[in-house]
């Protein structure tokens, strides 16, 4: 039983299957149920969805349990099952003005119409482990239900009030603060990067789409590059907001709008500090970028919009300073997608024996060519030494 | 001080020999205005960015007779302020106050008090970015020689820049100055209008950049100038005729946020500085 792929090699692979499922039930804990990791797990389902790209949260909690919590193999699992789906037809163009909120916030003014919405978010914890957790038994459930019932009793919701809210990003629109949303001329329907080759450059909805698949940990490292000092990022959030959103297709007969469902969601948009000078007759505004990810997933939607919003800025040449790799897009592009980047970081540990081999060769070259210079040096100053004696 | 606090934690969180580590940078800080004092900047239960190099600043500070202050964007009940002042008061039991003239120390987000400050106070900036030359030079061992010898060429070109791109200094936060007529140093983003008050104050300003792990200080009376060129002069953010929809102040930095009413709601500009603002209402309805 080797590692090498000659003979044998279907039997090691099989039994390195079998031990990988042994060593996951080995604890002898009791086997995750699919609803537990969905509702108790939830950012990692949303994880796997947004860079599976396929929106099932039931079946990402599958992924995520047979990935045993591995990010990028959740997420790998579920684009492995959506290429074998066929792409029946698009959805007609979901606005985040549609969203049910459950939290909306902004940086850019103290508070805006509609008002500020905290909803549920970390980002206020102070970092204190809860031992509570640990112990927790079924008792803790039904008192949830109960508080989250007086939450919302506390909240009170007024007469005429839907859960729906005016954009941020209207009001800066409106105000000519913000560049309007670029027309994509040179299409009419969205650029599918699953169905069409990626190529350079691309409209910005492959840009778009490329990274709301692509690992949020490689998102956050780039935005964060630009915004640190590698770039000339200065990102404000004009909004972000978090809820469900409803889901319409043109029926096929009729053409009228259906509600075919709804998803959960997060979406932002960032002006970024740099001026736009696309149409130098009309006077400048901030540029925006904007992000969008399945479930309630901040830092990928973040990242994704200074990412979106360096990237326009590049492209219209409105970058100062040090620009860095996360204002080129194919930079960007290329090298954040999860399954594309570990795939290939991970093919290493396939046999390379007969590469190697031929490296092994060109060593061997260079160490002669390197024993022959040596040996010519060896003789010169042999001579020269003779020559001073 | 008050009785809940965690018995489970030192007094002000950090272990005693974090905050002489830290309370030692300052030291050196102050000795040489402007320039920025690598520190070894401990993890705390906040996340990087949000606050932790003043935090550990005032963690190292405060005293329990001290009185605090915490605002972000100049005001005291913005979240992040609250979060802050949350945790030093269960880690210290200090009293804590909304009052500027009655605060020790001061720590603050984005915003310099509009009240003048007095040599009895501390003023203690969180930091995003700590270095001013890394919009020119990201690379911190080359920025460092750069700081070293006061080789500040490439700023001065990236404002040129500026000036030939958009007509003017565009630098709206965060503007760099000359320290002590030495060291470039980060304003961190307060607005310009606060950029003057760091001129020859009375009070020490210190700055904690935790994520970057870099401390610095403008101690009292010291000369703190804003790069500027001759025909293009710094300015502020002050428009003529700016006016405070709340309580009038007409010499004071502005925000622009919505008030809901009952025609829908309307967009004010009213001072970011909460306190500031709420005293000069009180004192107009005392003396109406």
């Amino acid at each position: 039983m080797g590692y090498v792929a000659v003979r044998g090699g279907a039997e090691a692979v099989a039994r390195a299957e079998e031990l990988v499922e042994c060593l996951r039930l080995m604890g002898g804990s009791t086997p995750l149920h699919l609803p537990q990791i969905r509702d108790q797990l939830r950012h990692a389902v949303s994880r796997a969805m947004h860079e599976g790209a396929l929106y099932a949260p039931l079946l990402a909690a599958l992924a995520v349990k047979q990935a045993e919590g591995d990010s990028i193999e959740a997420a790998f699992l579920l684009r492995a099952y959506r290429t074998t789906l066929p792409r029946v037809m698009a959805s007609l163009p979901v606005s985040g003005r549609e969203m049910m909120c459950l939290r909306r916030i902004s940086a850019s003014f103290k508070d805006i119409p509609g008002g500020q919405m905290l909803g549920p978010a970390t980002d206020y914890l102070i970092r204190l482990l809860q031992p509570a957790l640990a112990n927790e038994d079924m008792s803790v459930v039904v008192r949830a239900a109960e508080r989250y019932e007086a939450l919302v009793a506390i909240g009170g919701q007024r007469p005429g009030e839907v859960g729906r809210f005016p954009k941020v990003a209207d009001y800066m629109r409106q105000e000519r603060i913000i560049v309007d949303v670029p027309p994509d001329l040179a299409r009419e329907a969205p650029f599918d990067i699953t169905r069409e080759p990626l190529t350079f450059p691309c409209p910005r909805s492959a840009r778009l789409q490329a990274m709301a698949q692509a690992d949020t940990g490689s998102l956050m490292s780039l935005a964060y590059s630009s915004v640190r000092g590698y770039g000339d990022a200065h990102p404000t959030l004009v909004e972000l907001r978090y809820g469900y959103l409803p889901i319409q297709v043109a029926h096929p007969l009729t053409g009228e709008p259906i509600t075919i469902g709804e998803i959960e969601a997060t979406e932002a948009e960032v002006a970024s500090k740099a001026h736009s000078v696309v149409n130098s007759a009309e006077p400048p505004r901030f540029n925006v970028g904007y992000g969008f990810a399945f479930g309630q997933s901040e830092l990928k939607v973040m990242s994704m919009a200074i990412l979106d919003s360096v990237l326009t800025q590049a492209r219209i040449g409105s970058l100062s300073g040090e620009s860095g790799p996360a204002a080129d897009e194919e930079f960007v592009l290329l090298h954040s997608d999860g399954i594309e980047a570990s795939g290939f970081v991970a093919h290493f540990k396939l046999p390379h024996y007969v590469t190697f081999e031929a490296d092994l060769r060109v060593l061997d070259r260079a160490r002669d060519h390197h024993a022959e210079r040596a040996s010519r040096l060896g003789q010169l100053v042999d001579q020269a030494l003779e020559e001073q004696r | 001080m008050s009785a809940n606090i965690d018995q489970l934690y030192n007094f002000a969180l950090l272990d005693e020999d974090a905050k002489r580590a830290i309370r030692r940078s300052l030291l050196k800080a102050v000795a040489l205005p402007g320039h920025l004092v690598p520190f070894a900047s401990r993890d705390l239960p906040i996340a990087r960015g949000w606050g932790t190099g003043g935090l550990q600043i005032t963690l190292a500070l405060v005293t329990p007779d001290d009185t605090l202050k915490v605002i972000d964007q100049g005001d005291d009940e913005s979240v992040n302020a609250v979060n802050l002042r949350r945790l030093i008061t269960r880690t210290t039991g200090i009293t804590t106050t909304v009052d500027t003239a009655a605060a020790t120390v001061i720590q603050t987000r984005h915003r310099i008090p509009e009240e003048p400050l007095r040599d009895d106070q501390i003023l203690v900036l969180q930091v995003p970015m700590a270095d001013p030359l890394r919009w020119v030079e990201p690379h911190l061992e080359r920025a460092t020689v750069m700081h070293g010898e006061a080789d500040y060429g490439k700023m001065w070109v990236y404002l040129y820049e500026s000036v030939v791109r958009a007509g003017d200094l565009r630098i709206a936060s965060q503007y760099p100055v000359i320290v002590n007529r030495r060291y470039l140093m980060d304003t961190t983003p307060i607005p310009r209008w606060d950029v003057p008050k760091l001129h020859m104050a009375e009070t020490l300003y210190l700055f904690g950049a935790g994520r970057e792990k870099r401390i610095y200080a403008v101690p009292p009376y010291t000369a703190v100038e804003p790069l500027q060129f001759e025909d293009y002069p710094f300015r502020t953010e002050y428009r003529p005729g700016q006016r405070c929809a709340r309580c009038g102040a007409e010499n004071a930095f502005l925000t622009t946020h919505f008030v809901a009413d009952a025609r829908g709601g309307r967009w004010e500009a009213t001072c970011s500085d909460a306190n500031y603002c709420a005293k000069r209402r009180a004192q107009a309805e005392a003396t109406a």
